[in-house]
């Protein structure tokens, strides 16, 4: 099979679905941390012991997805060297930069208040307990930030200049590369993604035990925080998704045209959803607003954009293989995770709504929805992702309207010449099995937790099981096996 | 090619960088290929992933760290070390990743507690080991060809006498801390600390033996380039290094003070990376007899001037930071683990 025995192929298989993988679990700690942070606030004011509880349950959730997160994020960086060494030899001098400034100015803060919130909880004070919770949060936000930096130059590449050999890209200005055209737009509109996506799991979690009549006051408060950081959020998302839009049309001509299925120059009609016919290089809907992409991009309803058929013309994007473009792949997704903000904004509207004064409580229907509902920012957030990466296809790194002459690299020269397809499959295989494990074993893990609910700290501590032999070998457990007999 | 005072700096700070992860989460990979033997029945178990409990994160992040800081100062270096060493890095990867998962789980899932505990012992074994064949690999020299890349055998060809040697050498240093660690962690007395005291001794005499083999085998059979200018320094490394051993040694066999043991032998660890770097000195991999591509150095493997300087710049304003980071997590986690400590598990 061709697939099999093409090492850039299989490469980028690999970068996207371990990518894919990772970012199941970084949303969810991200979004979680917020309403972790919140709820130990709560805390802090009430000094209630079941509001005590409901911290210690999400620093559980949180701490068994984050390790995910962490350990499918190594796969990340390393695979930047082990799978693209020729791509990190053309942007080392810009990209690698903010990997290290991640680990060095947000892992670490994040890693080590971590340990605080699960460790530390009687061995610190209230105040710095509740400062490592938002500690936590911000680290997260921060390794976001940073990631983004990197991406978007991968995006609209600025600050740099091709060497004098041609072989690299070299960082001309520091702050105009970081600072890179889509970096704002697009760092803001993942995040909001993210914090999303942590209430609509806050908020799925209390319409569980809603449902099944189980720690009610927890269910209610949960569904607020849930609900108020849903509704600010979806709001915001408005506007960061706007601005993520008017740049891919400023900046990704070609992007532009495979998320609107556009193969000739036109004012861009929008379209709620529809089937890119490719052979006949059309879009296939029974209904569309003329004009109507064109409107949200510019302001205006007839400003043109060239289509893919002249942008494969035109020196720039020569590359572009028209007839080989995944475009209706990137048309289906940008359209899906739009759909999805709209079943986002119907389910947190409704939420906001019955929560009050409980009315929730007897709509079954609901709570239903609001337990399925993390699948819509989840979904959301994945089609999203892969209609930045397969819409800047066939380029890494994207030569973008405004970015510095030469500065563009083809994905397929970005791969480690040193790497064959064997070891790729071999590697594959071996992700395949690891990564089954771990969601096995966090499904596991979660929904033991969620079974157990957030129990008051009160409860005897769990002792290991057959440790009764060894409590007593171990010396100090002498007191523990005293107050047993 | 003239070094400039960046490519120094920065050449320099990888070495720290290296040396701060073969430090901290030496003691836990130590931990880790100890537990088996070293931890009976599930209290004890649960007492030595306790110990590294709040601490075994912050110090991986120590490996991304110099990751991300050698892609970024030295990205030709990155580029043929992760790529030409592509089934290890792939097998240390997987050992990292699911050994997060068990030390987190563990706890968590009785029912999957044995996978777990392999996974931890697997997870921290194969990293510990293939660190070193890494360090053997770069420092005895790879056949590269004229792009940079590593035109030997996938993964069998980085196995030689002499990688196998460092591989092992890194093991006994990494069990070693472990030891230490856990002889400074667990309740005492208690049979737990016992054992992992008693083990210091022949894990120290088993490095101290490997150290002098690979010293010995490096110099007569490798012969490598070094820099005359840096041969005062090293023999002032060497030293250390086994002079931390022998103080760590001392307070083994004293049977007291047990942070002093832990401390002497984490700064013979930091010495053996300072005898490293100034053995390797400038170079980052270093070219095979039959290699076409030259050796990567610090001169012909860097990033613009500019890049450099804006890294210090970052370096600056974060590793403050995280020292005060490690300060305040180790500081709340002082002392041995009790009780109390374990009703997280």
């Amino acid at each position: 099979m061709d697939f099999l025995s093409d090492p850039v192929l299989l490469a980028r298989v690999q970068f996207a679905c371990t990518a894919a993988y990772h970012f199941f679990f970084v949303p969810l700690t991200i979004g979680l941390g917020l309403i972790l942070a919140i709820n130990e606030t709560r805390y802090y004011r009430s000094r209630n012991e079941h509001d005590a509880a409901a911290t210690t349950f999400w620093v559980k959730i949180f701490t068994a997805t984050f390790v995910i997160g962490v350990a499918t994020g190594i796969t990340m960086e390393f695979s930047f060297g082990t799978n693209w060494a020729d791509y990190s030899r053309f942007v080392g001098d810009i990209f690698g930069a903010p990997l290290a400034a991640e680990a060095l100015l947000a892992f670490f803060l994040e890693s080590v208040f971590l340990g605080i919130l699960l460790f530390g909880r009687k061995r610190v004070s209230a105040k710095f307990y509740l400062v490592s919770a938002w500690l936590v949060w911000l680290g997260s936000c921060l390794s976001a930030l940073w990631i983004l930096i990197a991406n978007s130059w991968m995006q609209t590449p600025a600050g740099a200049e091709l060497a004098a050999d041609g072989s690299k890209a070299v960082i001309t200005d520091f702050f105009a590369a970081a600072f890179n055209p889509s970096l704002l737009a697009r760092y803001s509109h993942v995040v909001v993604a993210l914090l999303i996506m942590g209430a609509f799991v806050a908020m799925a979690v209390a319409a569980w035990y809603l449902l099944k009549g189980r720690h009610q006051d927890f269910a209610m408060k949960t569904l607020k925080i849930g609900a108020v950081v849903g509704i600010v959020t979806t709001v915001v998302m408005l506007g960061t998704a706007h601005s993520s839009a008017v740049v891919v049309s400023e900046e990704q001509p070609t992007k532009l045209a495979m998320m609107e299925g556009m193969y000739e120059g036109e004012a861009p009609d929008l379209y709620l959803f529809g089937w890119v016919d490719e052979e006949n290089q059309q879009v296939v809907t029974p209904f569309s607003i003329p004009g109507g992409t064109s409107f949200l991009a510019t302001g205006t309803w007839d400003t043109e954009f060239q289509g893919l058929n002249d942008l494969a013309k035109s020196e720039q994007y020569g590359a572009l293989d028209v007839e080989g473009a995944p475009v209706n792949f990137v048309f289906q997704t940008y359209h899906l995770m739009v759909a999805m903000f709209g079943l986002i904004a119907i389910t947190v509207f409704l939420a906001l709504l019955f929560q009050r004064k409980g009315k929730i409580k007897s709509m079954k229907w609901l709570q239903r929805l609001i337990v399925v509902s993390p699948v819509f920012p989840l979904l959301a957030i994945q089609c999203g992702w892969f209609t930045a990466e397969l819409g800047r296809q066939p380029w890494v790194v994207y030569p973008s309207a405004t970015g510095p002459e030469g500065v563009s690299l083809l994905t397929n020269e970005g791969v480690s010449q040193s790497v064959s397809n064997v070891e790729l499959l071999i590697t594959m295989t071996l992700f395949l099995l690891v990564y089954l494990l771990l969601i096995v074993a966090w499904a596991r893990v979660m929904g033991r937790f969620i079974k157990e609910g957030p129990v008051a700290s009160t409860a005897p501590a769990e002792v290991p099981a057959g440790s009764d032999e060894t409590a007593s070998a171990i010396g100090v457990s002498d007191d523990l096996a005293k107050e047993g007999e | 090619m003239e070094l400039t005072f960046f490519q120094g700096l920065w050449f320099m700070l990888i070495f720290v960088l290296i040396a701060g992860y073969f430090v901290l989460d030496g003691f836990d990979l130590g931990s880790g290929v100890l537990y088996p033997f070293v931890a009976k029945g599930d209290t004890e178990k649960a007492v030595v992933r306790r110990s590294i409990g709040p601490v075994w994160d912050g110090n991986e992040v120590w490996l991304l760290t110099a990751g991300g800081a050698l892609f970024a100062a030295f990205p030709a270096a990155y580029a043929t070390t992760f790529s030409g060493f592509y089934l290890a890095i792939m097998l240390v990867l997987f050992g990292l990743i699911v050994r997060a998962v068990s030390l987190e789980y563990r706890g968590h899932d009785p029912k999957w507690g044995r996978l777990w505990d392999g996974c931890f012992f697997v997870g921290s074994l194969v990293p510990a080991l293939l660190f070193g064949v890494a360090v053997g690999n770069v420092f005895a020299g790879i056949p590269m060809d004229a792009n940079g890349d590593y035109s030997g055998f996938p993964l069998l060809g980085l196995i030689s006498p002499f990688t196998l040697l460092c591989g092992l050498l890194g093991l006994a240093m990494f069990m070693a801390q472990g030891a230490a660690w856990l002889s400074l962690k667990a309740p005492k007395p208690s049979d737990l600390q016992a054992r992992a005291a008693k083990l210091r001794l022949p894990l120290q005499i088993a490095a101290v033996v490997l150290f002098a083999l690979v010293s010995v085998y490096a110099l007569a059979v490798i012969q490598p380039a070094m820099d005359p200018a840096l041969g005062a320094l090293r023999w002032v490394f060497a030293v250390l290094v086994l002079a931390g051993i022998g103080v760590s040694l001392f307070f083994s066999l004293k049977k007291q003070c047990d942070l002093g043991a832990f401390i002497a032998q984490s700064a013979s660890a930091f010495m053996l990376v300072g005898l490293l770097a100034t053995s390797m000195f400038p170079n980052f991999v270093v070219a095979s007899a039959e290699s076409v591509g030259a050796s990567l150095t610090a001169m012909n493997a860097s990033s613009s001037e500019l890049t450099l300087m804006w890294m210090t710049i970052i370096t600056c304003v974060g590793l403050p930071l995280v020292l005060l980071y490690h300060v305040i997590i180790y500081r709340t986690f002082r002392g041995r683990v009790s009780d109390e400590d374990l009703a997280h598990y």
